[in-house]
């Protein structure tokens, strides 16, 4: 994927991760940034459903030809679906980090740390720092 | 002057044809072999023959030959002398690959290391018969000793990695006999790529240590994470951005309050050999690479080692068997002497250590070498190798920041730095469109190995340039000016980069393709 770009329907992490919120379910990827510094991503290891996650700490791991990286959590909750499309096609993630690159759906336990997360703007000031 | 150094000229910019190498597919040996082919026969056996199933049982015996590869002598020096001359080598040309420390190999150790009572030695010799192996294997211990500043060595490990692992298994040991469990192991970002699986192999729970903004371990995040459920903090000083944290005082005191021990990775000791010691800093443990600071062949893989030193604290538990030596007065039993010899020995009787960690003693080889690399330079030579060392990358840094890599890939923290420094291609990346990996295969074509790249990871873009004592000053010009020329050619047209290299014996190889779908398995045709 070409150009960068962070959608302003999502919340954003500084440990370049995406949650897309809708009530108290939410979808989690990474962002442009983070597959573009990753190179091409030639592995996804997603948790199993129904593992719980924590806020801030890591609950997948992403493989490029570079290195091995965890993926944060940007909110806590429950596992309920994970994206096994990325884990057979993970060029997925660097072709459309917030479509079909998408990583995990997950049951949120408190919504309200969505209020915590970056907005676009934010984040990609983040970025430019 | 010309980037090639000797008088060549510049690489090609693209590739219309295979290069005469690139057209000659190696081969492996397998696809030489012709049935019935040999390289020697044996004279008739003139000993009355034994048929092998009278002496093996007939369940071990195979069901059919090995399928070995069958071919002529010739043949075999042809196939490996061609393999050998695709390969890029450290005899072949300037090898800055960072936190490897590729200096040159001194041949006087080879020649010492070949001595047929050093290279001939069987180790399961009766430790009585190896009298001389082990005097030098403890005048090795005794050495290492010095330099780390810590009075007990093992040579068991065999690797860095194998280093760190004994390192942890002594942590637990030293907790588990005082009676503590703890579980977690703090690594700062900037430690040695193999601190973390180290840690998990061991175990323990990896615990990130932020970095400031001067390339050092944070010390207010270290303060907060270091507690009692602390096992050990791993370091590499100087780090892996080739800055030497000047904290270092401050670290191992805020770790050894909370009753964490302190493990000294050894990977970069060849900044600062001769003039400071971990064991001052306040270290426990350290590991050597006695392969990359001692000057041996590396970079495929081994044979290596990784001996450690430790503490006082420590020593109850290093493994066994250690290298003793045992004095003239000694009573006789034991396997003691009582003749007035000094006398060396194996000693098993450990009760509270960790145990073995290898088969028989190591590679004996590079101990040899390392040894003789000690007594050649002396603790003076030692301490002008880091020297040199440190000035040469600082030199080649200084060229460096001059012209296109100045500024388009500029070093990522701006310090003087020990024995190597990382530069960060981001600039090249966005302005240029030219990534590290692109700039590392482009400089093959220079005739220069790249430096290590996309490491630490902290660092975008990274190229992390070792370039050790042993080079010319000419050398560190040529690889200055190469760095330039193709960071030139990507102003011009960046494409030249992105489709390097053309000069090698294979071109760009596909890595995506060959992480995503690895062939594994070259099939035999016999067993196709």
């Amino acid at each position: 994927m070409a150009d960068p770009s962070y959608p302003d329907d999502l919340r954003y992490h500084a440990e370049h991760d995406w949650a897309r919120i809708e009530g108290d379910t939410a979808t989690f990827g990474v962002t442009w940034y983070a597959q573009d510094a990753l190179g091409e991503v030639v592995f996804f290891e997603p948790p199993e459903i129904g593992s719980q996650v924590q806020k801030d700490t890591a609950y997948a791991e992403v493989e490029s030809v570079k290195a091995v990286s965890d993926v944060y959590a940007p909110m806590s909750g429950e596992i309920t679906e994970v994206n096994a499309a990325a884990q057979e096609s993970p060029e997925l993630i660097n072709s459309a980090p917030y479509g079909e690159g998408w990583m995990v759906k997950v049951k949120l336990s408190n919504p309200s740390e969505g209020d915590e997360l970056l907005d676009s703007d934010a984040y990609q000031q983040l970025l430019a720092d | 002057m010309n980037p090639l150094g000797d008088g060549g000229s510049p690489p090609p910019t693209s590739a219309e044809e295979e290069t005469p190498m690139q057209r000659d597919r190696a081969r492996t040996i397998f696809e030489r072999s012709v049935p019935g082919r040999r390289a020697g026969t044996l004279p008739a056996a003139d000993v009355p023959e034994t048929p092998l199933e009278d002496l093996i049982p007939a369940k071990l015996l195979r069901g059919r030959p090995a399928e070995l590869p069958e071919v002529s002598e010739p043949e075999i020096v042809r196939h490996y002398t061609r393999i050998s001359r695709r390969n890029f080598d450290l005899d072949r040309g300037f090898y800055p690959l960072g936190s490897c420390t590729m200096k040159h190999n001194p041949r006087v150790n080879e020649r010492v290391a070949a001595l047929p009572g050093h290279a001939r030695l069987h180790p399961g010799q009766d430790p009585s018969r190896a009298q001389g192996a082990l005097e030098l294997m403890w005048l090795l211990q005794r050495s290492l000793a010095e330099i780390a500043g810590l009075p007990h060595v093992s040579l068991q490990p065999s690797a860095g990695s194998h280093g760190e692992l004994a390192g942890l298994l002594l942590t637990r040991a030293y907790h588990v006999d005082r009676g503590e469990r703890r579980t977690k192991v703090l690594t700062p970002d900037t430690a040695h790529g193999t601190n973390p699986a180290t840690v998990t192999m061991a175990g323990y729970e990896v615990v990130k240590v932020a970095s400031n903004d001067r390339g050092g371990v944070d010390l207010d995040d270290l303060r907060a994470k270091a507690d009692e459920q602390t096992a050990c903090l791993m370091l590499t000083n100087p780090n892996t951005l080739g800055l030497f944290d000047e904290n270092i005082a401050e670290i191992t005191s805020i770790v050894r309050d909370a009753g964490g021990t302190l493990y000294y990775d050894g990977a970069n000791l060849n900044a600062i050999m001769g003039h400071t010691r971990p064991g001052d800093m306040g270290f426990d443990i350290v590991h050597f690479n006695l392969h990359k600071t001692f000057s041996q062949p590396h970079g495929g893989g081994g044979p290596g080692a990784g001996p450690i030193a430790v503490a006082d604290r420590i020593e109850p538990f290093l493994p066994v068997p250690q290298v003793i030596r045992r004095e003239p007065g000694e009573a006789a039993g034991a396997g003691g002497n009582g003749d007035g010899q000094i006398r060396y020995d194996l000693e098993y009787d450990r009760p509270r250590s960790i145990g073995r960690l290898r088969g028989f003693q190591g590679n004996f080889g590079v101990f040899v070498r390392a040894y003789a690399y000690i007594l050649s330079l002396g603790g003076d030579g030692l301490t002008e190798a880091s020297e040199t060392a440190v000035l040469n990358a600082n030199y080649l840094l200084a060229r460096l920041r001059e012209g296109r890599t100045g500024r388009y890939a500029p070093i990522a923290f701006d310090r003087r730095c020990m024995h190597e420094f990382v530069l960060s291609a981001a600039p090249a990346k966005q302005q240029l469109g030219v990534k590290t990996q692109d700039i590392a295969k482009r400089l093959l074509d220079y005739s220069f190995h790249p430096p290590t790249v996309y490491f630490p990871l902290l660092v975008d873009e990274a190229m992390m340039v070792e370039p050790t004592e042993t080079e010319a000053r000419e050398t560190l010009d040529g690889f200055a000016e190469a760095l330039d020329a193709i960071l030139a050619e990507a102003e011009q047209d960046p494409e030249v980069a992105r489709n390097a290299p053309y000069v090698t014996p294979v071109r760009r190889l596909d890595e995506v393709a060959a992480n995503r779908k690895p062939v594994v398995r070259q099939l035999l045709d016999s067993a196709a």
